[in-house]
């Protein structure tokens, strides 16, 4: 045949192939357009799961959700807007026209196929506002997600915060996707696995004006959302509230355990904040204000707080040298106060009266046994060996650890040894004539309110305490293994008597120290503690445990800057140990005392009052 | 033995069956395209596929109706038919109605026609008589006179404009070629092909010159191509035989010289002429830099509908790309999506085989002929056929640039249908009488 007829059939040949070849590579070969297809086609979004809710040990709700709306924008669907149209858009959504401009052009930026947020957490009345008029405003629609809903505000920071998950948390963790929120903070963050449920899908068929056309086809895809577990905690409502409230217009902190248990019934730190306000478009003016008030309303006192434990610490020196066998509870030693100062009428006291008037010079011998028992050649080694044997007694108590804490932040205080001292001063350059002050609970000793309050706990317990934790049940699977193990002291529930007698002393002898904390029928313990911080007024502290027989609560109050143990701390220790166990409080005027202190003011005119530490 | 009977006979059945399967397909597809996935399919004469089942009636009557009507009366009206086409499309511009920029349409009531489709016919009948006439395309004058009489009504059609339909008035360079045009216009044109490209590339950006500094990069082309060129003649020059060394380093000249002249103009014709959407057009195909995000917005989205279509497709009516209006045009211009999207590859190409060989069974029919007029008409109708597809699934698969025009038998449009049909009928009856006339 024609040879030029060959060539246009060759021609015709070729560029049929040349097509077929090209559909090849466009509907098989490159999987992208077939990707490409489905995000356009497919309006996929995730449901948010219901976040696990949070209750107190009696079953109050603590912590719920309530709806929150997010504006969105698909730039896709936007139409071409002067600046008239951007004004009104932005006068619609309640922003600034800059705002909106630049909103807009992020959400350009980030994807013409993809919504993005143009303004979050909007409230309910604004939602109903702007949703009645949406219509008129192509390419915006609304996303609702649950937020946080704190329904008493109380333990803002036991609780911590739910907040918008960030960068790290997005890389680390594909769960999240922008816009997403995480615990940030406190048991938010401690149980977020627990709480945060799993996501479910839908996907729904849309047109290229984004209207869904078909949900039929893509059924099959769509999974429910599991919500998050509950959470009953540990806290009891009422005890809490009253805590914060008694704490309100003071520095410092509550924490109260239930002995038998471990379980923490309150924990306060004040200044504290409203977790509510953290939700939404209000927090980043508010979070600026929390950081940057001087008081640290933002920091957990109650577990990151560390102070020189004072006057409490000489029960555990008693305890430590009963069971070493350093002294008996009949071992008296002179108040001859020349090495060491003391206050009050005594001279040469018992253990239980040198608990009772906080003798120094007393603890300051029984601290010399204890560390001069070490066998050794020199002072020095003796010193070393006895500080050492020392310092795990006193650590079995919870001192220098933090309780297994499970809190972020959870700080251990520190409880120093031999290693320590070397570090400081050199090894065998140091004896107990350099380290004695440790021996009333000063120097480089530092301990936590939480250890306070467990050292209440172990008291009450006669030698052994659970760990503290905050979760009582988790869904309804009852308390997570692991949380409230057993630890024993190592000393003998015997010893515990003298100390515990004198510690009724303090609260019920009208001359004690902590006789602020007495109330009518409750066998109340405690333990007063008064620790300097130059140039500002001392640390109230306190710790208790009622009743005496069978214990129910056990705590430590802390009121910083605000004077001896038994002026604020004891009375609030008090009101607290009768409201828990009897529901109810006796004394008005120890009430409105207390509720009307304002001790924030770090420098405050001396007070005058015939009370001793 | 009966003439009429023996004419019946050589009907060509395979073109026939090609054709209604071709229209078949393109018809069930157009249902899909035109009701979208969701709900039942419409009927009536609103619908586009009603429309469009209406001009498949009445174009496959019309059609029987030319199968019995004796082959010399096209040959004999073959000046008229021209005659009349070129007054349509003169007199479209003068009262046609303007359909989005352009004066293409007659419209009647609901329905339009469009001359420039049935211009084609035209052209090829006055195209076929003149090379019968001559005998071949020989001499120059035999060939200029033969691009006049296709250039004219492309011209008309250029004013409306319609560039596209213009661009298929090309597949008359096959007719022509076979009838003895050079196949140096062959050569030429796919020489112009390459230079246009490396001229759109190079002219895109710009680029840092020693001693000038920022200038467009089409200059560094030109450089090089006058470079390589001499040297490429040089070494030609001395690889050829004395005797013919002038003729064919002045033939070498001036076909560099008229590539250069010819980059120049197509590079001024785009950074000048073109619109700025035009441009954006060629850019895109060629994948660069386009400030407009939208422009290559057409194109992905086709692109997209036919991945998104697999091996086999979604199946009828299932097409989300192309049934909930994500590919723009998609009854008329970009009605390949549709196919594409919903039977996938093996659909796709067995719609490109039965298009192919619908185009090859006619030139089939072409080289078995003893008149020289059916062979013409045959490579003409054949040529327009391949055009049309070339431009049309090049665009949508995005080998060539966004240029409208339908894709016969699955574009939704009467005039081009119907022009089609009348064509095909008129060819099937030229071929049934292959033997008894002598040409």
């Amino acid at each position: 045949m024609d040879t030029r007829f060959r060539t246009v059939v060759l021609l015709v040949l070729f560029f049929t192939a040349a097509f077929i070849l090209r559909l090849f590579s466009l509907q098989v070969w490159q999987p992208e357009w077939k990707e490409k297809a489905v995000t356009l086609t497919s309006d996929r979004h995730s449901i948010p799961p219901s976040r696990g809710l949070l209750f107190d040990r009696n079953g109050a709700l603590l912590v719920g959700s309530r709806a929150a709306h997010d504006l969105m924008v698909l730039p896709r669907m936007l139409a071409e807007m002067d600046s008239a149209a951007v004004e009104a858009t932005a006068q619609w959504a309640g922003m600034e026209v800059e705002d909106m401009e630049a909103a807009l052009s992020k959400a350009k930026r980030y994807s013409r196929y993809k919504k993005s947020t143009i303004r979050r957490g909007i409230g309910v009345e604004e939602h109903a506002r702007m949703a009645a008029t949406i219509h008129a405003f192509e390419g915006f629609s609304f996303r609702s997600r649950p937020v946080r809903n704190h329904i008493h505000g109380v333990a803002g920071h036991l609780i911590g915060e739910y907040a918008e998950a960030s960068r790290e948390n997005l890389s680390a963790d594909a769960f999240y996707r922008m816009g997403d929120h995480i615990g940030r903070s406190g048991l938010e963050r401690v149980y977020e696995l627990e709480l945060r449920g799993v996501k479910g899908r839908t996907s729904v068929l849309v047109d290229a004006r984004n209207r869904v056309r078909n949900t039929a086809q893509t059924e099959n895809d769509n999974t429910p959302a599991e919500s998050g577990r509950n959470i009953t905690l540990t806290l009891d409502l009422t005890l809490q509230q009253f805590a914060e409230q008694l704490m309100l217009n003071k520095k410092g902190s509550v924490v109260a355990i239930e002995p038998q248990s471990g379980e923490v019934l309150a924990m306060v730190s004040a200044p504290g904040f409203d977790p509510d306000m953290l939700v939404g478009y209000q927090r980043g003016p508010y979070y600026k204000t929390l950081v940057s008030d001087p008081d640290k309303p933002l920091f957990n006192r109650a577990i990151k707080a560390t102070y020189r434990p004072g006057s409490i610490w000489k029960m555990v020196q008693g305890l430590v040298a009963l069971e070493g066998g350093h002294i008996r509870p009949t071992s008296r030693f002179a108040c001859d106060r020349n090495i060491i100062g003391c206050h009050g009428p005594h001279t040469r006291d018992d253990l239980r009266d040198a608990v009772i008037h906080s003798c120094n010079p007393y603890f300051y011998k029984v601290m010399q046994r204890v560390v001069n028992a070490g066998q050794g050649d020199s002072k020095f080694e003796r010193a070393a060996l006895g500080l050492d044997d020392w310092r795990d007694r006193v650590m079995a108590f919870g001192f220098g650890t933090n309780l297994g804490g499970r809190l972020p932040g959870t700080s251990t205080g520190s409880v120093p040894g031999s290693a320590y001292y070397d570090g400081i001063y050199g090894r065998r350059r140091w004896d107990f004539g350099t380290i004695y002050s440790i021996a009333i609970g000063e120097g480089e000793l530092l301990t936590t309110p939480l250890q306070m309050a467990n050292l209440a706990a172990t008291l009450a317990n006669r030698g052994w305490y659970r760990l503290p934790h905050f979760v009582h049940a988790l869904g309804d699977e009852g308390k997570p293994s692991g949380l409230g193990m057993r630890m024993e002291t190592g000393v003998d529930a015997a010893h515990f008597e003298p100390i515990i007698t004198a510690m009724r002393q303090v609260v019920e002898d009208p001359s004690g120290t902590g006789r602020r904390a007495r109330i009518d029928g409750i066998t109340v313990c405690g333990k007063t503690g008064t620790v300097q911080d130059e140039p500002r007024k001392d640390h109230s502290v306190f710790i208790a445990f009622a009743p005496m027989e069978n214990p129910q609560i056990a705590l430590s109050v802390y009121v910083e800057n605000s004077g001896f143990g038994g002026q604020w701390a004891a009375p609030i220790a008090a009101l607290l140990i009768e409201q828990y166990l009897t529901g109810k409080v006796s004394n008005a005027r120890k009430l409105n005392r207390i509720l009307e202190a304002d001790l924030t003011d770090p420098y405050p005119e001396p007070e005058t009052e015939n009370l001793q530490p | 033995m009966n003439r009429s009977s023996d004419i019946r006979r050589n009907i060509d059945g395979l073109t026939i069956v090609l054709f209604l399967a071709l229209a078949g397909l393109g018809w069930v597809n157009l249902v899909s395209a035109a009701t979208g996935p969701d709900g039942a399919v419409e009927w009536g004469l609103r619908t586009l596929h009603g429309k469009q089942g209406l001009w498949l009636m009445v174009s496959l009557l019309i059609g029987f109706l030319i199968l019995q009507v004796e082959g010399t009366f096209f040959i004999r009206t073959a000046w008229l038919n021209y005659g009349i086409q070129l007054l349509l499309c003169g007199l479209v511009l003068v009262i046609g109605k303007k359909v989005g920029g352009a004066r293409s349409w007659f419209g009647f009531g609901g329905f339009g026609i469009q001359p420039s489709e049935f211009a084609k016919m035209g052209a090829s009948l006055a195209l076929a008589w003149y090379c019968s006439k001559e005998g071949g395309l020989h001499q120059f004058g035999q060939r200029f006179r033969a691009a006049v009489i296709v250039g004219l009504p492309a011209g008309l059609i250029l004013l409306q404009p319609d560039a596209g339909t213009v661009l298929v008035f090309l597949g008359f360079v096959f007719a022509m070629y076979r009838e003895g045009l050079s196949g140096a216009v062959l050569i030429v044109g796919f020489a112009a092909v390459v230079m246009a490209v490396l001229t759109i590339l190079s002219g895109a950006g710009d680029l840092t010159y020693p001693f000038v500094g920022e200038a467009n990069g089409i200059y560094r082309f030109w450089i090089l191509f006058v470079v390589l060129g001499a040297g490429t003649i040089a070494l030609l020059r001395n690889a050829t035989l004395p005797r013919y060394r002038a003729r064919i380093t002045v033939q070498a000249v001036i076909s560099a010289i008229a590539a250069l002249l010819f980059s120049v103009v197509m590079h001024l014709a785009l950074e000048e002429v073109l619109r700025p959407h035009q441009r954006e057009r060629i850019q895109v195909l060629f994948g660069l830099e386009v400030d407009n995000p939208d422009a290559d917005y057409n194109i992905r989205h086709a692109k997209t509908a036919i991945g998104s279509g697999g091996w086999t497709g979604m199946g009828w009516r299932n097409g989300p790309m192309t049934g909930y209006g994500f590919v723009p045009e998609q009854e008329t211009d970009f009605i390949f999506c549709t196919w594409s999207e919903e039977w996938g590859l093996v659909g796709s190409t067995i719609f490109l085989i039965l298009f192919a060989s619908f185009i090859l069974r006619i030139l089939f029919l072409a080289e078995r002929q003893r008149s020289a007029f059916t062979r013409v008409y045959a490579y003409s109708l054949g040529g327009i056929l391949f055009m049309h597809m070339l431009i049309n699934v090049g665009m949508v698969l995005g080998l060539a640039p966004v240029i409208g025009i339908p894709l016969p038998f699955m574009s939704y449009g009467g005039s081009s249908f119907m022009a089609f049909a009348l064509m095909v009928a008129i060819l099937v009856r030229l071929d049934a009488e292959r033997f008894s006339v002598l040409r």
